[in-house]
């Protein structure tokens, strides 16, 4: 199980340039796309099954066939590239070692979307990717893989770089939008869908880095082809970011429906977690995805081997299970704090929350000063109450996702990891200088408090 | 709310800069200029000092044809922006997520001590300023700090030792 699509020539020295990337193969799939109709390839993106690599897993050949055709409208192509999920840095790993298959991906689908411009918002800390990213759009523009009438067929493309300039939030597409077009990243209402009303009030397709650079096999081997790839309806591989207490951290592109065991334990994957220390708990898909305690990571609650996939992590749900997310891949050993985590999570959606909307901006703040507060010892048993009521009322109430990405993990640590809290307020002198352990956590012990009851 | 301080100087791009400034806004439909407003303020910002003034502010607004507050609540939106005065080297450490279980937090104690400052100041020679920032995008080679426009990761004291007399040698 370790087929590569998209990094498959990552390791090729020199792969950066246009010339050692065009010598690999480079380029192939648009030479292949512009003979296609844009229907076609819209289709062989739906055949592929191909689902938003971003975090929110949506298809994408659905989403390409929301967009909008106004006559005399211009459509436009944006790349997000904002990634700043915590735990997330695979999107920095391909803009940084094949920029070119980044824009291979863009313009085979600016050609199917009918789009002449394609935007590429990249956060702003990774400015010196942005350097990168104008020398080899530069590169492929003077091969006449951009600017007018590219292969001779009459299409025109051009693509441009705009750096963001620190805010999470401008990962949410509108929000992007906005930052784009040079405002504030406050998320807009939907609807209008930005397939309707998008960048400039044009319509807009926004797909992240990792997903327009999988256009490229796809294009390459054929719809059908990359969808026998994976397992079910997670086709194809996904690349994972992977850090923590693990031997080997690292960007890896899996083909999805792997075992977590395997990708945990083998040591052609994360080879384990150092100094013979235990798995405590992992986050699977970024910070905002549910964290699962060590004996739901590797098996489901019926005691199947769990598959890392979108349906393998959400087996179980939200009470015994997670979301594949962005593949932001975390693993905490028998010495972390739950509760010390969680405060960080709940401190940077805090900081990140834009301030539209009443509960988020409120409730992050609560949830932040609350678990810091537990965290150093001065927390009530009421106060793990009051953390439940703060995320619930965050959850599904706010213009964007931010709320439930900060909702989610407290939802979560407190499904999982309650008696740790309560340990906390039980203990406030020990617990700021000793962590709690494994306690129930590990694999061989018995199952957590279901959901119903962990927030009474 | 975010303190504006203002300063003396009126500014002026260097010719190079503004050549660079007209790329970005020809990247953008005609009447769409708002869009290079992010960018032209990091340039701004780098050749102003490292922050933005209230006269740098109105400066940008005037070569893209906006209204100073369209500038002024863009720069208070966005964290990358200084809006007051920082030290030549930023070193700004992710404290979030992995940086954090990595023990970020000993090592900006350790940095801080070093240099004689709490986060958020500067050192009293304008040489550093210590900030602790959210992720960064850097979690498999964490603990790390990104210092203008590149990141230094697997940080270790040791690496802090380096990194902080390599910066004074610059000075």
């Amino acid at each position: 199980m370790s087929r590569k699509l998209l990094l498959k020539n990552a390791h090729i020295e020199g792969i950066e340039t246009y010339e050692v990337y065009r010598k690999n193969g480079g380029y192939a799939s648009t030479e292949k796309a512009l003979k296609m109709t844009p229907e076609e390839i819209v289709s062989e993106v739906q055949k592929s099954g191909l689902r938003g690599r971003g975090g929110a897993g949506f298809p994408t050949g659905m989403k390409w066939s929301f967009l909008a055709k106004p006559e005399g409208v211009p459509r436009y192509l944006v790349c997000n590239a904002d990634e700043s999920e915590p735990g997330t840095f695979k999107d920095r790993y391909i803009m940084e070692k094949l920029p070119h298959l980044l824009i291979e991906g863009m313009i085979n689908s600016c050609f199917a979307l009918g789009a002449n411009v394609g935007h590429i918002f990249i956060r702003g800390e990774y400015m010196w990717i942005v350097d990168i990213l104008e020398k080899a759009i530069a590169e492929a523009k003077s091969a006449g893989w951009l600017g007018k009438n590219i292969l001779k067929t009459g299409f025109d493309c051009e693509l441009y770089v705009t750096p963001g300039a620190g805010a999470y939030i401008c990962g949410e597409e509108t929000a992007l939008l906005e930052a784009l077009e040079g405002k504030r990243g406050n998320p807009r209402m939907k609807p209008p869908f930005p397939a309707v009303k998008g960048l400039y009030q044009c319509p807009t397709v926004v797909n992240n880095v990792e997903t327009l650079a999988a256009v490229v096999p796809i294009i390459e081997m054929s719809g059908d082809e990359y969808a026998k790839i994976g397992i079910g309806k997670s086709t194809g591989t996904k690349l994972i970011s992977a850090s923590g207490n693990i031997n080997k951290p690292g960007i890896y592109e899996i083909e999805l429906g792997m075992p977590m065991e395997e990708f945990i334990y083998s040591d052609q994957w994360l080879g384990g977690i150092p100094n013979g220390k235990r798995m405590k708990a992992c986050v699977a898909g970024g910070s905002s995805m549910p964290i699962l305690p060590a004996n739901l990571v590797c098996k489901t609650a019926a005691g199947e081997a769990r598959l890392f996939s979108y349906e393998g992590l959400n087996d179980g749900g939200f009470e015994t299970g997670t979301m594949l997310g962005s593949g932001g891949f975390m693993l905490y050993d028998e010495d972390q704090c739950i509760v010390r985590n969680t405060w960080n999570f709940a401190r940077f959606y805090h900081h990140e929350s834009c301030g539209q909307c009443s509960p988020c901006r409120e409730g992050t703040g609560w949830l932040e000063k609350v678990l810091h507060k537990i965290e150093n010892g001065h927390g009530t048993m009421s106060d793990i109450d009051l953390l439940w009521d703060i995320q619930k009322s965050i959850d599904g109430t706010t213009i964007c996702p931010l709320g439930e990405a900060a909702a989610w993990p407290v939802a979560a640590a407190l499904r999982h990891f309650r008696d740790e809290f309560e340990w906390h307020v039980n203990n406030p002198q020990l617990c700021l200088t000793q962590n709690f352990g494994m306690h129930t956590y590990a694999d061989v012990r018995p199952l957590p408090t279901p959901v119903a009851q962990a927030g009474a | 709310m975010v303190k504006v301080t203002e300063s003396q100087e009126k500014p002026q791009f260097k010719t190079e800069t503004m050549q660079e400034v007209q790329r970005i806004i020809a990247q953008y439909p005609e009447g769409k200029q708002k869009s290079a407003l992010l960018r032209v303020l990091h340039l701004a910002q780098a050749e102003f000092g490292g922050w933005l003034s209230v006269n740098t502010m109105n400066y940008v607004a005037e070569i893209l044809n906006l209204k100073p507050i369209e500038v002024y609540e863009v720069a208070s939106f966005y964290s990358m922006y200084n809006l007051k005065p920082v030290g030549k080297y930023m070193l700004e450490f992710c404290h979030t997520a992995t940086c954090a279980t990595a023990g970020v937090e000993n090592l900006i104690d350790y940095t801080c001590k070093k240099l004689g400052v709490k986060t958020g100041e500067t050192t009293a020679d304008g040489l550093f300023t210590i900030k602790e920032v959210e992720c960064l995008g850097a979690c498999g080679y964490a603990p790390m700090l990104q210092l203008g426009k590149s990141y230094r990761e697997h940080l270790t004291p040791e690496k802090m030792d380096a990194l902080i007399d390599e910066l004074k040698a610059k000075g």
